[in-house]
């Protein structure tokens, strides 16, 4: 193995530009990997966050009973479908009120606790449930307006699956870049080597003894452009996170998800190592035959 | 030792290299296979070492059947059959020292006892002092020497020589000869393919001579 080692990276090191070539192609889809990782990773979380959110919000009648309130928090409670439910008092809602606006003393004098209603906020387990918690809402005579995020996370849902398909296509077509470049490069190589190898087979040389120094030349290639891919794609993110969380929030933090990025480094790493060998076996066997 | 029982090489072309040849060469013998160019010598040495397979025949080396061997043992026939190729087929950007030593890297031998191993053989075919030098830096004779050195690397039972005296003046001939002898006094089968008529008729080996692919001549003779 050691000789082997050796004589791929003499290979690499007769051929730069060759090589550069092959490293480049594949930290380039190395990098998209990693990006696209962190889009799925993050696009999940962003929903999450907002799936955790009250989603819906029930404004009730100034005229409903608190027997109504307690029987309809029963009810919604009763669908199994809620994983939190808040009632908000007019006192609440006033000191919520008087929080968010304790700079502005003219908005504080002209509201007080009568003219805001009381109100219900619900959490459902999952995005499909708002619409049914809603209907039921929406169909008690005390409840006055029923306010949820349908639209935002809807759309969310509909631009994160797009993103998803374009990003796994875009890998798709890079990754069949790279073995089709490394292919090409490896099978210059092998050509270029063809006397040489004649020779050995003369001289007693087993198949392998010739395969195995092209497959770890390929695997280099492979495993040297998914680090450079994860390095620069993770800096770009760490890079990009304080504007991310200008406008995200606590919605978007993989940077502190430790594990993810050690599993995604994991993941991506055993990919190059598939990838390289396929790629380099694949060119093996179209020029060693 | 080597058998080949009614062995014929046609090609696609529909040339015959090789015509129903028949022959024993037994176990210590020094051979010489003579004849013109393209009369088959080549072949026939190639046929031997599995480089080629005969499109009728058997063929025998060591009780190996060399026409039915799986194709993952024929570099195991290769380490016990030694050849020296006509045009050397020495690696030109490894060291003559790089060259000996591949065959021994292919086998896994360990790294001392393959440094030992091609300094003994390069002690023996006299180029010693020439290890480290690539293939461009030496003579021609030296040349042969060395390819001689790589094909008595595994001390083989058998060793071919095509035409190993072929670019060489006569005194660098006769001792390229003259190494050959001695491996064959230590008991290896030597078969060695020549156009050199001083040298066989000098040796008085027993040879074999090929025309348009036929066995036209066998002779036993002993020195």
């Amino acid at each position: 193995m050691n000789k082997s080692l050796t004589t791929s990276w003499n290979h690499i090191r007769r051929s730069p530009y060759q090589s550069f070539a092959a490293i480049f192609i594949m930290m380039q889809t190395f990098f998209v990997i990693t990006l696209f990782a962190f889009i799925v990773v993050g696009s999940a979380r962003v929903i999450g966050y907002f799936e955790s959110l009250p989603q819906v919000t029930a404004f009730f009648k100034d005229e409903a009973k608190q027997t109504d309130i307690d029987s309809l928090e029963a009810q919604i409670k009763a669908t199994g479908k809620v994983s939190q439910i808040t009632f908000v008092s007019k006192q609440e809602a006033l000191a919520r009120y008087q929080k968010q606006n304790k700079d502005d003393a003219i908005l504080l004098d002209l509201v007080t606790a009568d003219i805001l209603p009381a109100s219900l906020e619900i959490s459902t387990n999952s995005i499909q449930d708002l619409s049914s918690v809603s209907q039921i809402l929406k169909s008690s005579s005390s409840i006055d307006q029923v306010v949820y995020p349908k639209d935002i996370v809807n759309n969310l849902t509909i631009w994160t699956n797009a993103l998803r398909k374009i990003g796994l296509a875009v890998i798709g077509v890079l990754v069949l870049d790279a073995i089709f470049l490394m292919v090409i490069i490896i099978g210059i190589k092998v050509s270029h080597k063809k006397q040489e190898i004649e020779i050995m087979r003369l001289l007693s040389a087993t198949n392998w003894y010739i395969r195995w120094p092209f497959l770890l030349e390929g695997m280099i290639y492979s495993i040297v452009g998914a680090l450079l891919g994860y390095a620069f794609a993770t800096g770009a993110l760490l890079s990009a996170t304080p504007f991310l969380e200008s406008f995200l929030g606590n919605a978007f933090l993989i940077p502190d998800q430790v594990n993810f990025l050690a599993i995604l480094f994991a993941g991506e790493l055993a990919t190059a190592i598939i990838l390289g060998c396929l790629a380099s076996f694949l060119a093996v066997l179209r020029y060693l035959k | 030792m080597i058998k080949l029982e009614k062995v014929t090489k046609t090609f696609g072309t529909g040339a015959v290299a090789i015509s129903d040849i028949t022959l024993t060469i037994e176990r210590g013998e020094f051979v010489f296979l003579i004849g013109p160019s393209g009369s088959g010598k080549t072949t026939f040495l190639r046929l031997l070492i599995r480089d080629m397979i005969p499109s009728e025949g058997s063929i025998f080396v060591n009780d190996i059947d060399v026409v039915k061997l799986p194709k993952n043992k024929v570099p195991h026939l290769r380490r016990k059959i030694g050849i020296v190729f006509q045009d050397l087929k020495m690696l030109m950007d490894r060291t003559i020292f790089e060259n000996i030593v591949l065959p021994l890297e292919m086998s896994n031998t360990d790294k001392k006892t393959a440094r030992e191993r091609v300094d003994a053989i390069l002690e023996q075919v006299g180029i010693i002092d020439q290890k480290n030098k690539f293939p461009i830096q030496l003579s021609g004779g030296e040349l042969q020497r060395a390819a001689i050195a790589r094909a008595l690397i595994f001390s083989p039972d058998i060793l071919l020589a095509d035409e190993p005296t072929g670019n060489l003046d006569p005194t660098t001939s006769w001792e390229i000869v003259k190494i050959l002898q001695d491996i064959n006094k230590a008991g290896t089968t030597v078969v060695m393919a020549t156009h050199n008529a001083d040298i066989v008729n000098n040796l008085l080996k027993r040879t074999i001579a090929l025309e348009k692919g036929k066995l036209v001549k066998d002779t036993k003779q002993k020195s």
